[in-house]
């Protein structure tokens, strides 16, 4: 109810101030909170920046939405540029036309590049492909056997290599071998973790590189990096030229900022995410539940997504007719009612609101969904000419309105006072009265 | 620090060696750019703080931390208290310090030995590697040690302890993958005062600190710590891989809740990467640093020296 109608009228001052479009002045403070917003998800400073600036040329002077705020209008820009930065390259696993194709897992200390091959062995033998893996990590202790371990748990085949097999270039050439022997189409390479600046260790993985020239090369990233995912996804990709990224432990509440530094400085897409301990705990990247992750304004995203699906245009241009034209009838208040309903609880919807909604002013309001319930029965016991015309309502109907909705007269009498009131006040902003407060606008119902 | 529950001295002149070796390649980048912004003699204005601020944003410092430094910076600017950049790095050195001195405090004191020491973190933070570097530490210094391998989860988890516990001379308790972690430690604390050893270090699984069962698992530890040995855990390090972001605070707050973090170590130092988090950590949270690790190798882990650190950082 409120929520059209606040809207409509919200709209009304919205043109009179000028925050029809959007204008530098308005975008500032929904800018300032998105910066904030990405830098603490650990998205590299630089790029924050350049992506901020671009989202300002890009949203600069579109017309705010009848249902959002300035601020609600370039959150909603910023996660769709988000969602395509992140997300507008194919990001599906290529294979070889050679068989066996050949995946390399690279990336620093503890990224969790072990845990993630045995993760996608899983998911590829699961999707029709039969893998090998092999660990070529001789410098960690117990790192190939922590691959041997996983393999026994997985029920998906190892290469543990012969003893004459000591360097990695060795071990992922009989590993292929092996794969072309028994007929398994894909080999997992599980590098040893390293510093992008160990030269001589980067070194190695270009000559490995260079050995098997595998189809994938994907960078294996921790969730929880912070500003320098920038400089080791650089280097990994100056060096070898990866192909895409994995980011786990996306189960923490780390925001995973990195994807978009790594997306930016290296162009390469994200292909699948680690979400938790087990095997099967990795999926596909999904870049409109990243963005939103990164941007970590989930609430007022759905509240933005909710809004667009629950009042189509057609609709709020018809309540904007009604209301400059004063024909707001109760059965126009109860459909939009029940058009709010649709978006969820009450409580939940105003919760979502970060004090930048138009419903700023309704925060700390203690909404009953039965006073709703109750308000929609009282209308629906009334006859539609009543509906029409609430003049038509006097006593005796009152008392037969309370007893059809199973309320009391005072409730029939307190939302009909309301509903005058509401409507009076419509009145004064259609013909054009300025300086009424807003904010006195007594809610029908509440 | 944790080294004055065995009486070591200050690290020998070798080790800082190694620590400015490690941090060279860290401040790489850094560097050269912090030269040019802080440059001495040069005017402070919009420009100097705004390239400041990507600085110290870059070394993950946060943004909370950020502009309460530049905060404090534009307040003596209008005051008219600085003068150059120098002073400005100056007033920023000092500041950082403060905030990591203020959070300096000693582990608890061993009533009855052994010290027992819980080694905690997310996942690939480096536990096993600092446990391993522990024990040659703190064999070095003339103390014996013994390990708890009570990582029962992850694969190969106790081998990898074993092959540190071999590399550096120390004995491993271990049960089988799978075993209770609390049964693990409860074994090795006996076994230590049977062989009295004068430190124990336990390792764990690492887990991210949003698990609660996980999490509610170190909490049981630490109650058989104590049921065995009063006053036990000692020191109860978390492992945080320098890379981290600013996630990292909600780590140490979760781990302190439920493991009751004494003190941190910063691994990985020897990448690019700053660690800058540590300072909203101490700031925060009030936890003491206590080692840096710098390699791979036993040798390098670090005692922390704030000063060094912070310069590593702001100084060429």
């Amino acid at each position: 109810m409120f929520e059209n109608l606040t809207d409509k009228l919200q709209r009304v001052f919205k043109n009179l101030r000028g925050e029809g479009k959007l204008t530098p002045a308005n975008m500032e403070q929904a800018l300032k909170e998105i910066r904030v917003a990405l830098l603490e998800a650990d998205v590299h400073f630089k790029v924050v920046k350049q992506f901020i600036e671009g989202v300002k040329q890009k949203a600069m002077g579109e017309e705010v939405l009848t249902s959002l705020s300035p601020a609600q209008q370039v959150i909603k820009i910023v996660n769709e540029e988000l969602i395509r930065v992140l997300g507008s390259h194919q990001s599906r696993l290529r294979f070889s036309n050679n068989p066996p194709t050949i995946i390399f897992l690279a990336g620093l200390q503890g990224s969790g590049k072990t845990t993630t091959t045995g993760k996608l062995a899983r998911w590829l033998s699961r999707n029709g492909h039969s893998p090998l893996m092999v660990s070529v990590d001789v410098y960690r202790p117990a790192a190939r056997q922590q691959l041997s371990v996983i393999a026994r748990h997985t029920g998906l085949p190892v290469y543990e290599g012969k003893p004459e097999e000591k360097t990695p270039e060795e071990l992922a050439r009989g590993a292929r071998r092996e794969a072309a022997e028994t007929g398994r189409d894909v080999v997992l390479v599980d590098t040893a973790g390293r510093l992008h600046i160990d030269d001589e260790l980067m070194g190695e993985l270009q000559r490995l590189k260079d050995a098997l020239e595998p189809t994938e090369i994907l960078f294996i990233a921790d969730a929880m990096t912070g500003q320098d995912a920038v400089k080791s996804a650089q280097e990994f990709h100056a060096r070898l030229g990866i192909t895409g990224a994995i980011l786990t432990k996306m189960d923490g509440d780390a925001r995973g900022g990195g994807a978009l530094s790594i997306r930016h400085v290296t162009g390469q897409p994200l292909k699948f995410v680690g979400i938790g301990e087990k095997f099967d705990a990795l999926e596909p990247f999904h870049p409109d539940r990243a963005a939103s992750r990164i941007l970590g304004m989930g609430d007022v995203l759905s509240f933005i997504e909710k809004v667009g699906e629950a009042v189509d245009q057609k609709q709020a241009e018809e309540t904007q007719r009604q209301i400059l034209e004063n024909d707001f009838t109760l059965e126009d208040f109860r459909d939009q009612l029940r058009r709010l309903r649709k978006l969820g609880p009450l409580e939940s919807l105003l919760g979502m609101l970060p004090g930048m909604g138009p419903l700023r002013n309704l925060k700390d309001l203690k909404v009953d969904e039965r006073q709703v319930t109750r308000v929609v029965a009282i209308i629906d016991s009334m006859t539609f000419r009543e509906r029409a015309n609430h003049m038509l309502i006097n006593g005796s109907r009152r008392r037969r309105i309370a007893r059809g909705s199973g309320t009391s007269v005072q409730e029939v009498n307190q939302l009909l006072k309301q509903y005058a009131q509401a409507r009076k006040m419509m009145k004064n902003l259609s013909s054009g009265l300025k300086g009424k407060r807003l904010g006195r606008l007594a809610l029908p119902g509440m | 620090m944790i080294q004055t529950l065995f009486g070591a001295t200050e690290p020998e002149p070798s080790l800082f060696e190694k620590l400015k070796r490690g941090v060279e390649k860290t401040r790489a980048g850094l560097v050269s750019r912090l030269d040019d912004v802080l440059a001495g003699g040069k005017q402070i204005d919009a420009d100097l703080l705004e390239e400041l601020e990507a600085i110290l944003l870059g070394a993950d410092l946060g943004v909370r931390t950020t502009s309460e430094i530049l905060e404090a910076a534009r307040q003596r600017l209008d005051r008219r208290q600085l003068n150059d950049a120098r002073e400005l790095r100056q007033l920023i050195q000092e500041h950082l310090l403060e905030v990591l001195r203020a959070a300096e405090k000693p582990a608890a004191p061993v009533t009855e030995p052994p010290a027992v020491i819980l080694v905690v973190g997310v996942n690939g933070s480096g536990k096993t590697t600092t446990i391993g570097k522990l024990a040659q530490r703190y064999r070095d210094s003339g103390a014996t040690v013994l390990l708890a391998a009570a990582d029962t989860f992850r694969a190969a988890a106790i081998e990898q302890l074993e092959i540190w516990g071999r590399r550096t001379g120390v004995d491993v308790i271990a049960q089988k993958p799978g075993a209770d972690p609390s049964a693990v430690l409860f074994d090795a604390l006996q076994a230590a005062r049977a062989r009295q050893v004068d430190c124990v270090i336990v390792d764990t699984a690492g887990r991210l600190h949003t698990k609660s069962n996980l999490m509610a698992e170190l909490e049981k530890m630490r109650r058989t710590a104590s049921r065995v040995l009063p006053g036990a855990p000692h020191e109860v390090l978390l492992v945080m891989d320098a890379t981290t972001g600013q996630n990292g605070l909600e780590q140490a707050r979760r781990f302190t809740e439920s493991a009751g973090v004494t003190g941190i170590v910063l691994t990985k130092l020897d990448g690019t990467a700053k660690g800058g988090v540590v300072i909203a950590i101490a700031r925060e949270l009030g936890t003491p640093i206590r080692f840096v690790g710098v390699g791979e190798q036993a040798a390098d882990l670090l005692p922390f020296a704030p000063e060094k650190f912070l310069s590593s950082i702001l100084q060429a």
